[in-house]
């Protein structure tokens, strides 16, 4: 099989705490060696990453790829090529497809798919509850043989606590993760905004931070309660930031993620009725930024997640509350990251740890780390490349992003998958 | 963004949608553009051509009899053609139907459209993509703005106090869902008056009122003291279900305004009230009906302010006849 070398890159691989310049070398698929060459290896393929960041593949807590169900919003084809060029070589699909990922045929499914599309790393989360109606446990069981990774009930509601407490006992059972979006419906309501200045003015249907916080705070005692393993997806506001680093404090053994679009914009920069900014959970103060990125920064929060929702035109045509929320956001996912390092000051290897050593933890996969012996999954950026947001450069079905045609710095330029070489940049 | 979308590059209006961007220069004109129609409506012929051969459209996704006559009624003064399209809104109803209601209708050469819709931001979305010839109004979004009502308020506190600087204006009641009083706070605070206090329970005040330049006040007697001018607003009847009150006497006893509480006020202050009152909710009968009211007046004044508006969108692209 192809024998590959990466020479001259900077490589950074947190996991095994690796930030130097030197070479890599993929045999068979797998990492073979970093930084010192064997002297008798001789490769089939060499990449110049002079000037280049080599990294492992990153891998995304949350991308929805709009398949099965919704594929005139996007495919697991045109996703997976938008997840590649971003530098993105593992993601879990959240279970709110079409049927809902509750049963082993839909989890079967979307691994066919996945593997005809030449993604093989598609990592189903199974639903919580059937047809996540919030009321009924999911065969978890039969979920997790499948192949689920994790258990969630995405963005529905829990019909009450006590199914909350049933699915984390059942769920820890089986020793699945269980990731959890904190929302309390009743308080959210038809909320489309942050319930602050911005919705004040405008007279948008606010959702206030307690609905998240409050959630949270339930749900942190449940896992006390019950022991199960739970991972906090896509926090967005300072409360969540405070509660999730006191329970870990205390010793509980609970995770989580930001979505990358929360760590750059607040409610100050949502252009009045754009509907490009409406998103779930929405942008919150400038202060509430700043709890996530310093959340980020002192390892409470672990990973950062794309919470890629592609939409077609029409779901974000219309009055401001009635248009679909979420962001094609695979393709900003490294620009934005490493804008935290410069607008920030965060430190490269933590952020890029977010990206990889962190998740694989959450999800336990001997992945995000460029160890010998792991799968060759393999990202090569460069972080000065200027380029603009627009359809050359773009790939996702999805073109719902509030940073298209702006000018981003940093660029996916070469993605390994496997120790295939799955994408090149070219700039066209 | 709201003063590229709803003024041309030479600064004049091209649509109407929100107070939000428009200067005290642009209010005044507006003002001053309706006190040249009031006249009109006591003239044997209430007509005047300044847009004869144009067609307007009231596309009004939300029912609303009052507002849309005194579109239509100003449509008319102006010789204007007049086209009432009712669009009962459904849950069903999508931005796709929306959109493609606007393009049938620009299909027929229309000029402009008075919109009223039940979803905040939904008027800019229609002048964001109608054709570029076509004015749009905004006759109530959501939660958002109802412009003209504002600038009808304005009109009639104009006539009885001449001017704003120095005023300070009360506004009664449910703030949180009102478009008017959205708008009216813009407004007040634009053409410079002292003071606006917003009095209402804190279920019915938006989350960040203050970042909204006001002063809020949950007294009413507190509220009401040396105002010049008092706004009361429209309560909805479903409030009451869904725990923003617990009852219409409750909120009678507390934010209702009585005789008794108007004393409070100024001796020669004004009560107003967009339309329709809930009498014995809101307002006491007898307030509503006695001297110190004016919300007759700013019925009729709506007119005249429609006319103004409709005069200044129009007459920028395309010019008047």
């Amino acid at each position: 099989m192809t024998k590959i070398l990466i020479e001259n890159g900077r490589i950074i691989d947190p996991a095994n705490a690796i930030d130097a310049v030197g070479s890599l070398c993929i045999a068979d698929g797998k990492i073979l060696q970093v930084l010192n060459p064997p002297a008798d290896f001789t490769p089939d393929l060499t990449i110049d990453a002079k000037e280049h960041i080599v990294c492992p593949g990153f891998i995304d807590l949350s991308a929805r790829l709009r398949e099965p169900g919704h594929s005139h919003k996007g495919s697991i084809k045109s996703e997976t090529r938008a997840a590649l060029s971003a530098g993105v070589t593992s993601l879990c699909l959240p279970p709110d497809t079409k049927p809902c990922i509750d049963s082993p045929a839909v989890v079967e499914y979307i691994k066919d798919k996945a593997e005809a599309a030449d993604y093989p790393q598609v990592l189903s989360i199974g639903a919580l509850t059937q047809r996540l109606d919030g009321t009924e446990l999911s065969s978890m069981f039969a979920l997790k043989q499948a192949g689920c990774i994790a258990v969630s009930n995405a963005h529905a509601p829990l019909g009450n606590l006590l199914i909350l407490r049933r699915a984390m006992e059942y769920a820890s059972s089986h020793g699945l993760l269980l990731m959890y979006r904190a929302n309390e419906a009743a308080l959210s309501g038809k909320g489309c905004a942050h319930e602050g200045a911005m919705a004040s003015q405008y007279g948008l249907p606010g959702i206030p931070v307690a609905a998240e916080s409050i959630a949270l705070a339930q749900a942190l005692e449940l896992a006390q309660l019950t022991g199960c393993r739970m991972h906090i997806s896509q926090i967005s506001c300072k409360q969540s930031v405070i509660k999730i680093q006191q329970a870990k404090k205390y010793g509980l053994n609970v995770t989580a993620d930001v979505a990358i679009h929360q760590l750059h914009l607040s409610e100050n920069d949502v252009r009045p009725f754009d509907s490009h900014y409406h998103v779930i959970p929405p942008f919150r103060s400038e202060e509430d930024g700043h709890y996530l990125r310093e959340g980020l920064s002192n390892g409470t929060i672990d990973a950062i997640c794309s919470d890629h929702q592609p939409h077609d035109l029409d779901a974000k045509l219309g009055a401001f509350p009635e248009t679909e929320p979420g962001i094609a956001s695979l393709e900003t996912l490294l620009s934005l990251t490493l804008e935290l390092t410069t607008l920030h000051r965060i430190g490269l290897n933590k952020v890029l740890a977010s990206l990889t050593q962190k998740p694989a933890a959450i999800l336990g996969l001997q992945a995000g780390a460029l160890t010998p012996e792991f799968s060759a999954d393999v990202c090569i950026f460069d972080p000065k490349l200027h380029w603009e947001v627009n359809e050359q450069t773009w790939h996702s079905t999805g073109r719902n992003t509030p940073y298209w045609q702006q000018s981003l710095i940093g660029k996916v330029t070469h993605t390994l998958q496997g120790g295939r070489l799955l994408y090149k940049f070219r700039n066209r | 963004m709201h003063q590229h979308l709803q003024l041309t590059e030479q600064g004049k209006l091209k649509h109407f949608l929100s107070i939000e961007g428009l200067n005290k220069h642009l209010l005044t004109e507006i003002l001053d553009t309706a006190e040249s129609f009031t006249g009109i409506s006591e003239h044997q012929v209430k007509k005047v051509p300044l847009l004869r051969g144009k067609t307007i459209v009231n596309l009004f996704f939300e029912n609303s009899t009052r507002t849309r006559t005194t579109f239509e009624l100003a449509a008319t003064r102006l010789s204007a053609d007049v086209l009432n399209i009712n669009i009962a809104t459904s849950a069903t109803s999508k931005g796709e139907s929306l959109l493609d209601t606007i393009r049938n209708l620009e299909a027929m050469h229309v000029d402009m459209f008075v919109v009223r819709h039940a979803l905040s931001g939904a008027a800019h979305f229609i002048a964001q993509h109608t054709a570029p010839h076509i004015s749009v109004i905004n006759a109530g979004d959501g939660q958002h703005a109802h412009p003209t009502q504002a600038m009808l308020d304005m009109f009639t506190i104009r006539q009885h106090k001449k001017q704003f600087e120095g005023l300070k204006v009360a506004i009664v009641g449910d703030i949180l869902h009102s478009r008017v009083a959205r708008s009216q706070i813009l407004a007040l605070n634009t053409l410079g008056v002292a003071e606006v206090r917003v009095i209402a329970p804190k279920t019915l005040l938006p989350a960040h009122v203050r970042s909204m330049g006001v002063i809020p006040l949950h007294d009413m007697s507190e509220g009401l003291s040396d105002v010049d001018v008092i706004i009361m607003l429209r309560l909805q009847k479903e409030r009451m279900n869904s725990a923003f009150l617990p009852s219409e006497s409750e909120f009678f006893k507390c934010y209702g305004l009585t005789e008794t509480k108007l004393l409070r006020a100024k001796p020669n202050a004004i009560v107003m009230h967009p339309g329709p009152i809930n009498r014995g909710v809101e307002i006491a009968s007898n307030v509503a009906d006695g001297p110190q009211s004016v919300v007759l007046e700013q019925v009729s004044n709506g007119i005249a302010v429609r006319m103004a508006i409709m005069t200044m969108t129009l007459g920028h692209h395309g010019g008047t006849a």
